[in-house]
């Protein structure tokens, strides 16, 4: 195997700048940049932030697929920085900050409504049934941990939000991401928030804005499936609904 | 220094030619229209056979035209390409875990195939088309 790993090429970079002090509008600025093959886009922009253009705003912290921070468009799709890797891509790059999302400067989302959305769906465990300190933890079986932990891994880098066009469209719906977290709470064992959260997300804003375009999934770097949450969302409220109007002695 | 955050326009008109699955999606979405008319035309075959014989083979008539064979055609493709796509995605709405496993995929969207051949067999030789 030849080795060009650690090669250094000169790769261009078509970057979106907004400056809201000064411009009324985007525009693109091209770059060229020295970078290690194994570099990934993250890499490239600390690159050229402390080598050739101090001015670039951008969001990152962890490098690692973890801190969910560093999402942009990079080639048209909803991607992280430090996941999208310099040697998979040929001739100039194009980053942008993340669709649908107004930009606060140059490739930095504002992150206010997604952060709104989050609080309404309560996603935190709300206990079925209290248990004092005394009465020690709250315990679950692997069976049931499996039931929810795929939606756990949503790391909140609204990739899926910049992917899901019923979101650009209709602002107000609830998305993917914060749809997927009221689940995993409602799948969780040891909750008992479910009514709380379905006033949120089994209405016309919540999973019903939904058309099951499945695009959250396909870019989605923790594999949470956000469009499988809220499928499921969708057919447990349709038996809500039956269960509420035609067999109301059943009781839930 | 006051915010001032650029709100990103989406084009209402445009925006499935941006993405392939975007086009994948409205293709999928498109062919429901064609199916929509087939039972439109069920519908209307219904109406003529309630009404009188004479009015009824009237229909069957029109159903013979080249174009009608032509939609009818289309609308079967388009219908088979609706079933197929839904019938992928949904091991994703009904999963089903036993014990610490989720069962594969395959098998979910097996089952809708395996009960979409059976039911069709069924119709198929209700309506005769195996002899008597």
């Amino acid at each position: 195997m030849s080795d060009n790993r650690l090669e250094v090429r000169q790769v261009e970079l078509e970057i979106l700048r907004y400056n809201p002090e000064t411009d009324e509008e985007p525009r693109f600025q091209t770059y060229t940049v020295p970078c290690v093959n194994e570099w990934c886009v993250l890499d490239a922009l600390n690159h050229l932030k402390d080598n050739l253009d101090p001015t670039l705003a951008f969001r990152w912290s962890c490098h690692m697929q973890v801190c969910g921070s560093c999402g942009m468009m990079i080639n048209g799709e909803p991607k992280l920085a430090c996941k999208a890797m310099l040697r998979d891509y040929e001739g100039m790059i194009r980053i942008e900050p993340l669709a649908h999302f107004p930009i606060e400067r140059d490739l930095v989302s504002v992150a206010d409504d997604f952060m709104a959305k989050l609080k309404r769906v309560k996603p935190y465990l709300i206990p079925g049934q209290p248990r004092t300190l005394e009465e020690g933890e709250y315990k679950q079986t692997p069976e049931q941990l499996q039931r929810y932990r795929k939606y756990a891994m949503c790391i909140n880098c609204m990739l899926c939000y910049a992917a899901c066009p019923e979101y650009g469209l209709t602002p107000k719906f609830i998305g993917p991401a914060a749809i997927s977290l009221a689940h995993r709470y409602n799948q969780d064992s040891r909750d008992g928030g479910r009514d709380e959260r379905q006033e949120e997300i089994a209405t016309t804003e919540g999973v019903w804005e939904c058309t099951f375009v499945g695009a959250c999934s396909d870019v989605c770097p923790k594999h949470v499936d956000p469009a499988s949450a809220l499928q499921q969302v969708k057919v447990a409220s349709t038996v809500d609904w039956y269960l509420e109007h035609f067999m109301s002695w059943v009781k839930k | 220094m006051s915010r001032r955050p650029y709100v990103q326009e989406v084009s209402r008109t445009a925006w499935f030619f941006k993405r392939p699955r975007y086009m994948r999606y409205m293709a999928r979405e498109v062919t429901c229209i064609f199916i929509g008319i087939y039972t439109l035309i069920l519908l209307v075959g219904l109406a003529r056979l309630s009404e009188s014989q004479v009015d009824y083979e009237a229909f069957l008539a029109a159903l013979r035209q080249p174009s009608s064979i032509l939609f009818h055609v289309l609308a079967l493709a388009f219908s088979l390409y609706n079933s197929f796509t839904w019938f992928n995605v949904a091991p994703k709405a009904l999963p089903i875990q036993i014990g610490e496993e989720f069962m594969p995929d395959s098998v979910v969207a097996g089952g809708h195939y395996l009960i979409w051949v059976a039911l069709s067999l069924f119709i198929l030789y209700w309506a005769g088309v195996f002899g008597s």
